[in-house]
């Protein structure tokens, strides 16, 4: 039995993962101390990028036959491409960490926990605006109508595995959309690409991101039809879904003549901006290459001049986590601090390690709950170093990683995690009354 | 297994790998072409723990392969013989700065960099700087007698090396060394063991030199339009009495690499690059980095610049630093070597190298320390070809060959390890290998510390050079 799957295992290695990508890697270690994973196993050289390069080349090769420990090594990877910017050789890891969990689909019948939070994430929630939508509803009945307090006294929750548990503590409040009004006469048209995850329980945050770019004179349009990004099924190997996704989303923003597709989200951001590279097609690589982030494009607009000129005293500290795929794929780290350090009422204080992945990775904090834990521990003792008042962040999962941490640590009457347009829309709106 | 339960009741059982992915994890370096898995990955606590290890491995004859980050360009963390490796990732501390005799204490798993780092937060300086340096360890560096690009001025790892504590074949412990400036008592047995590769023993800690950390830095940069006019240059600025900091080249087929990769605005024109640093006190950095600029002018340099500020300064090393990224993504496979020759024969060496490249039909570009003659030909090639791959190793071949016959060295830096050892013998002559196996038989008669490194099964016969 074993060796079927071996076998099968080093076919679908053969058909799917590429060797001249994986010949790329000349395993000079320059990726370790970038690896998150590396540095929290105390250096094991199987959780790092060069030993997982090194499996999925010696599985490819037959020379390692598979099993659990191998199976383990992927699975642990955050999948954060930290180790990209650190590579001197351009090996591609992000587009190999896909093949190989595509081809370990394909050979392997999944487990079925695995299989269960798989399904009902992807199937069901991430694939369908309207189910997610009413999966909110759903969140959003929870919240209003009290059970909320009910069951977490009875301990209905405990039911959960503890991240799911604190996960659901930190769930924003949710409320319903606001019409918006356009600028007269705007300066520039962008479309808003709104994500499902932001589009359902960041309602407001996306609200505002409207708002914002209006204030600054662009024009905003969403475009009907959107679907999810795609990016939790290609990271975790659902590579036919998340094209269909993409394909979609390229549809949905065909016909517009705006200057770029805005998105709020850098784990979507940076999937999106990968479009081209995944099908390969020329309509997949415009899409692509008018893709910006909300930080560089505020940036663009003039909004750190306009919030410069707003002079009030420091009430309090305010540090940033990056995004990974924000930072590692897209390479935007100086605009969101850019946007913190003109912010008027704070002082901007970078924190240890900001770049390193706080563990949320996707739904990662879901399957690999122990060294999740592991990474925001470490990551809330750099949080502590700075004392801030707001820990700002780019991306959903990390907000709500971020927010976990502040709840774990007992913090929540110190501090606040917040997304980045929540909190340059507050600091202006509360501080200054507008641009 | 006897010898498996027993490592497991000297380290705990959470600190000995096995699994099929931790063996595979282990069984390469930074070397193109060389894999082999061990038995067991173990990673000990202290210097006791270690001595344990080395009891063990002598009596089952199980090969003890010490590893630190394996960065390693000679195939000398690979286990071809199996055994155990030896892991250094719980032996990582720093243990002591003291600044009355300016030294540093460390366990040999310590990063470089964050040794560097640490001493410079203390006003002091660490100099051996090896590229690898943001993941190499202390003790590699020591194992290997690692350079850098701060060679020439500053020297290598071993004039950093105060004492040494070390775990010898038979499981005894000796120290050797001590934090003095002057030490005559009986054999020099601290130099004997950095640069021996794991092969006589176990370095389990490490007192490095440190000195005041200079004031100011000054670059600058210049493109010849041939390679004799950068060899001059070379020659006249250490004739001049500059020692600069660093003295780094680049030639033509590296540059045209950085060029494709980074679109720097490289001059189309020039054969190669010479980029200079010094570091001291701001009248001298001032007055050697105008005189070499000098120099190179006078030698005929087309392009000369000098940096006005970090940022500027960082834009002219932007080439040179990623001349290592540029070369490797143009082929599969990326062998870097780095023999070596006196400094006034830099040119020839090039000429030579290139000269090789052409006749074996492979691309071979040459970057590397000019300062010291440290050269870094680098092989594009895909390990996939074996027909290609026998030409790569008859053109590596001939390059040591030719860096003998130029009064030079096989390896500058890199060490000997499994890979370069059938050409040891090139180097240092059958009296050298004859002193080198003695030494070895009476430190580790069962050949227990690294075995099938520096000593090859047989060495290569060598190769006739036609010049021209
Ligand atoms: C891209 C690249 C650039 C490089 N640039 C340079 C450079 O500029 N200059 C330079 O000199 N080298 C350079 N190197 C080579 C390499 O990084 C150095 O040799 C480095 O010192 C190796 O450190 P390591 O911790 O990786 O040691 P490893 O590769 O793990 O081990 C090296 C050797 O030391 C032995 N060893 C390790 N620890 C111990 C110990 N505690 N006791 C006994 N033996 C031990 C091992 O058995 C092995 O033989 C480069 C390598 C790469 C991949
Ligand atoms: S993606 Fe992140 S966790 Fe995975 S190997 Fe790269 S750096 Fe490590
Ligand atoms: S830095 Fe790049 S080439 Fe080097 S080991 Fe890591 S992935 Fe491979």
């Amino acid at each position: 039995m074993a060796n079927l799957l071996e076998e099968r295992m080093q076919q679908s290695f053969i058909n799917h993962v590429d060797e001249n990508l994986l010949m790329d890697c000349m395993r000079c270690g320059f990726c370790l101390p970038a690896c998150p994973t590396y540095l929290i196993t105390d250096q094991d050289e199987v959780h790092s990028p060069r030993g997982r390069i090194a499996l999925m080349k010696a599985v490819r090769d037959g020379e390692v036959k598979w099993d659990g420990s191998v199976e383990e090594a992927f699975d642990v990877c955050l999948g954060c491409r930290a180790c990209e910017p650190a590579c001197p050789a351009g090996v591609q890891y992000g587009t190999l960490l896909e093949e190989t969990r595509y081809a370990v689909q394909q050979a392997k019948p999944i487990g079925l926990s695995e299989k269960l939070t798989r399904k009902v994430a992807f199937d069901g929630l991430f694939a369908n605006q309207q189910i997610m939508q009413g999966t909110v509803k759903l969140i959003q009945f929870y919240q209003t109508t009290g059970i909320q307090k009910v069951a977490r006294k009875i301990g209905f929750m405990e039911l959960f595995p503890k991240t799911l548990r604190d996960m659901e503590k930190v769930l924003p409040k949710i409320t319903s959309k606001k019409q918006s009004s356009s600028p007269s006469n705007p300066k520039i048209k962008v479309a808003f690409f709104t994500g499902c995850l932001m589009d359902t329980m960041f309602q407001q945050t996306n609200q505002r991101t409207i708002e914002l770019l209006e204030s600054l004179g662009a024009e905003v349009v969403v475009p009907k039809g959107q679907a999810c990004c795609g990016a939790l099924h290609g990271h975790s190997g659902e590579i036919p879904k998340a094209k269909r996704n993409a394909l979609q989303n390229i549809e949905a923003f065909q016909h517009t003549d705006y200057s770029y597709i805005v998105q709020n989200a850098g784990g979507c951001g940076a999937f999106l901006s990968e479009y081209g590279k995944l099908l390969a097609t020329d309509e997949a690589k415009r899409f692509s290459e008018k893709l910006i982030d909300i930080s560089s494009l505020l940036v663009q607009l003039g909004l750190t001049d306009k919030m410069a000129r707003h002079q009030v005293p420091v009430e309090g500290i305010v540090t940033y986590q990056d995004s990974c795929h924000l930072r590692n794929v897209n390479k935007v780290w100086l605009e969101p601090r850019a946007l913190l350090q003109a912010s008027p009422g704070w002082e901007f204080k970078e924190m240890p390690n900001a770049s390193g992945c706080c563990g949320s990775a996707g739904i990662y904090n879901i399957l690999q709950p122990e060294i999740a834990s592991q990474l925001l521990e470490q990551k809330m003792k750099g949080v502590r170093t700075v004392r801030p008042a707001r820990i700002v962040t780019t991306n959903p999962g990390c907000l709500l990683q971020m927010k976990v941490g502040i709840e774990r640590e007992g913090l929540t009457d110190e501090m606040e995690a917040v997304h980045i347009v929540d909190f340059v829309y507050e600091s202006i709106f509360q501080t200054t009354k507008g641009v | 297994m006897e010898w498996l339960q027993e490592l497991q009741g000297i380290v705990g059982e959470p600190n000995v790998k096995t699994s099929r992915a931790q063996l595979a994890a282990y069984s390469y370096d930074a070397t193109a072409g060389f894999q082999s898995a061990p038995d067991a990955v173990v990673s000990p606590a202290s210097t006791e723990e270690i001595a344990e290890i080395m009891k063990l491995c002598g009596r089952f004859k199980k090969p003890l392969v010490p590893r630190g980050s394996g960065t390693n360009l000679a195939a000398g963390t690979v286990p071809t013989q199996g055994g155990i490796v030896l892991l250094f990732n719980r032996m990582n501390k720093i243990l002591e700065l003291d600044m009355a005799n300016l030294c540093v204490t460390v366990q040999p798993g310590v990063i470089t960099a964050d040794l560097a780092t640490f001493v410079e937060s203390n006003g002091l300086f660490y100099p051996p700087d090896p590229s690898s340096m943001k993941i190499s360890t202390i003790g590699g560096n020591v194992s290997e007698n690692s350079g850098g690009l701060r060679g020439l001025k500053y020297g290598v790892t071993k004039d950093y090396v105060m004492a040494l504590t070390a775990v010898l074949p038979n499981g005894q412990t000796i120290q050797t060394g001590g934090k003095l400036a002057k030490d005559v008592a009986g054999y020099d047995l601290k130099s004997l063991l950095v640069g021996a590769e794991g092969t006589l023993g176990v370095v389990t800690e490490i007192t490095l030199k440190l000195i005041p950390l200079p004031r100011t830095q000054k670059t600058g940069i210049a493109y010849f339009t041939s390679l004799e006019a950068a060899g001059a240059t070379v020659s006249e600025i250490i004739a001049a009495k500059i020692i600069p900091a660093t003295l780094e080249f680049m030639d033509r087929g590296t540059m045209d690499a950085v060029e494709q990769f980074m679109n720097l605005g490289l001059p189309e024109d020039a054969e190669a690059m010479l980029l200079m640093e010094q570091d001291g006190d701001e009248d001298a950095v001032e007055r050697d980095v105008n005189q070499m600029i000098a120099l190179a002018r006078a030698n005929g340099a087309t392009l000369t610049a000098v940096a006005r500020s970090t940022e500027e300064a960082q834009r002219l090393k932007a080439g040179r630093r990623a001349a290592l990224s540029a070369l490797s993504r143009k082929r599969p496979t990326t062998i870097l070597e780095d023999a070596t020759v006196p400094r006034s024969e830099l040119a020839k060496m090039v000429r030579a190298i290139e000269q090789i490249a052409k006749r074996n039909q492979v691309e071979i570009h040459t970057f590397g320390h000019a300062g010291d003659g440290n050269l870094h030909p680098t092989c594009l090639t895909d390990s996939r070809d074996l027909e290609e791959m026998a030409r790569v190793e008859q053109a590596f071949a001939e390059i040591f060959e030719a860096a003998i016959d130029l009064g030079g060295t096989i390896t500058g830096e890199h060490g000997v390890g499994e890979m370069k050892s059938p050409y040891l013998e090139w180097k240092i002559g059958p009296q050298g290998i004859e002193l080198m196996k003695v030494l070895k038989q009476a430190i580790d008669p069962d050949n227990i510390c690294n075995p099938g490194k520096l000593f090859a099964k047989s060495t290569k016969p060598r190769v006739v050079l036609h010049y021209g």
